[in-house]
């Protein structure tokens, strides 16, 4: 009979973090911010069909960065439960906060029992009635959940991103200031100019009553980069 | 229900894939139209009555009155029947109330699932089988006599048209050229459809076409509701066209309701 190497938890769960830290460090990275007609997120992403941001339900949208296939399927089973919920109940019953424990629950039990963990960031985020009503709920590949006022960064260069944003940020933008200020402070991390087909960008409407997600593309992308 | 603070993650075979209704099998198989035991003859569930829906020039008009019946007994005077299905589709149902209007909420769970999973809107002809599939589903409890046969409108993008499809209890799903009426008072209301219909009605035609028809129905048929002048109840009506499904308010179908009434013209041997 062989015995395994005795490996020190502690060693354990910092080799796993680093390995997960790396994995998300090389994927490019991703703002969600409040801003006055909703919640607005905006991502560095050059495909046009795999996309970082998506929809869950009503007033919740979905991102992620690192490993496509991990957050996609995080991404559907979020979805899934949304659904679910919000027919077994009412559709006021699906909200962020209970969604975020869910994926916070999931992402904690792979990284201590799977082979490996999931190579992940993801946000749940929730637009309300105010830009002070807005949920922003930061998950990570170990399952520690954070809660964020105003605007959070994802991703590869998070810190330096977040650097330039916490600057520039304030709560009362406009929708289309917003996005620029994302486009640009994005940019800069890469210390190249962003154009409208390198952005992935979102916007929760606050003032939809249903379905308030909405996809930001093609000339009305092109336009709120633009103005201003 | 399944664990709450859980997702629901499925391996290999068992994958839903994007059908809500998928999903909800594997999380709740005790949900969902299955055989009850026991004879329904002596059961008087509500059942909705007269809906119909028409094609004019640039999309589709749907109507239901606002009656449901229990055997003799008038169970309500205000139910709904016509409902959106999505952002470019109605649903309108005849049948039984309850797994009729439990249908139309899987329905649309159904087509925003599809949507946010595959990122895609199904097409028009795909959400008209995905609503026969439903249909079928409750096939056992249409047989104890909880019949739900809907119909189903929309635009259809890809075609740039209106298009209408009926269904029969078996989840049978038949396009219909011009118009159809369905329910109790379906037969009254599809004649006078019929003597009137031109292919290019517009949408005002259409609308009060649909509420002429409506009033034949309950002229003929109790089971249908016509206009309640006393309580201010009519008829519910939405428009489907390029831009979307869209109700018709209040306010416009009683006016026309009133002018139809109040004029008599064609009204007259209502």
């Amino acid at each position: 009979m062989t015995m395994p190497f005795y490996v020190p938890p502690e060693q354990m769960m910092k080799d796993r973090a680093d390995y997960a830290r790396k994995g998300i460090a090389r994927g490019r990275s991703l703002i969600a911010m409040s801003a006055v007609e909703g919640v607005v997120l905006v991502a560095e992403n050059p495909s046009r069909t795999l996309y970082k941001i998506s929809e869950i339900y009503d007033r919740i949208a979905f991102a992620g960065v690192g490993k496509y296939n991990e957050f996609e399927m995080l991404r559907i089973a979020g979805v899934r439960q949304a659904d679910v919920k919000g027919y077994s109940f009412a559709r006021e019953d699906v909200n962020a906060r209970s969604l975020a424990n869910a994926y916070a629950q999931t992402l904690g039990q792979v990284f201590t029992h799977e082979l490996k963990p999931y190579e992940v960031e993801i946000l749940v985020a929730q637009v309300g009635a105010t830009p002070a009503d807005d949920e922003l709920f930061q998950i990570l590949y170990d399952g520690v959940v954070n809660d964020k006022e105003g605007y959070t960064v994802l991703g590869g260069q998070a810190e330096t991103v977040t650097k330039a944003l916490e600057a520039r940020y304030a709560i009362d933008l406009d929708e289309g200031a917003a996005v620029r200020l994302g486009a640009e402070v994005l940019a800069a991390a890469d210390a190249e100019p962003l154009t409208a087909n390198q952005l992935e960008v979102a916007f929760l409407d606050r003032t939809k009553t249903r379905r308030a997600f909405h996809r930001v593309k093609g000339a009305e992308l092109e336009a709120l980069l633009s103005g201003g | 229900m399944a664990s709450e603070s859980r997702l629901p993650f499925f391996s290999g075979e068992a994958d839903p894939g994007p059908s809500f209704v998928d999903v909800l099998r594997r999380l709740q198989p005790m949900s969902g139209g299955g055989l009850m035991s026991g004879s329904a003859a002596s059961l008087e569930a509500p059942h909705g009555t007269t809906v119909l829906a028409i094609r004019y020039a640039d999309g589709v008009v749907m109507a239901g009155d606002r009656r449901a019946i229990a055997g003799f007994t008038i169970a309500s005077r205000r139910i709904e029947k016509v409902f959106p299905a999505d952002d470019s589709s109605g649903v309108a149902i005849a049948g039984a109330a309850g797994p009729a209007v439990d249908l139309v909420r899987l329905f649309q769970t159904q087509l925003e699932h599809y949507e946010k999973i595959e990122g895609e809107i199904l097409s028009l002809e795909g959400k008209a089988n995905q609503l026969s599939q439903l249909v079928r589903a409750n096939l056992p409890a249409a047989m104890q006599g909880f019949v739900v046969v809907p119909l189903f409108a929309g635009f259809d993008d890809r075609r740039g048209l209106g298009r209408v499809f009926s269904f029969d209890v078996t989840g049978g799903k038949y396009e219909e050229t011009d118009f159809q009426a369905q329910g109790s008072g379906g037969v009254h209301a599809r004649n006078w459809i019929k003597s009137q219909w031109r292919a290019d009605l517009t949408r005002d035609e259409a609308v009060d076409l649909a509420l002429r028809a409506l009033f034949a129905a309950a002229d003929e048929d109790a089971a249908t509701g016509g206009p309640d002048l006393v309580r201010r109840i009519f008829p519910t009506v939405a428009v489907i066209d390029a831009s979307g499904f869209t109700a018709v308010d209040d306010v416009e179908v009683a006016r026309r309701a009133d002018t139809l009434i109040g004029g008599r013209e064609e009204g007259a041997g209502l």
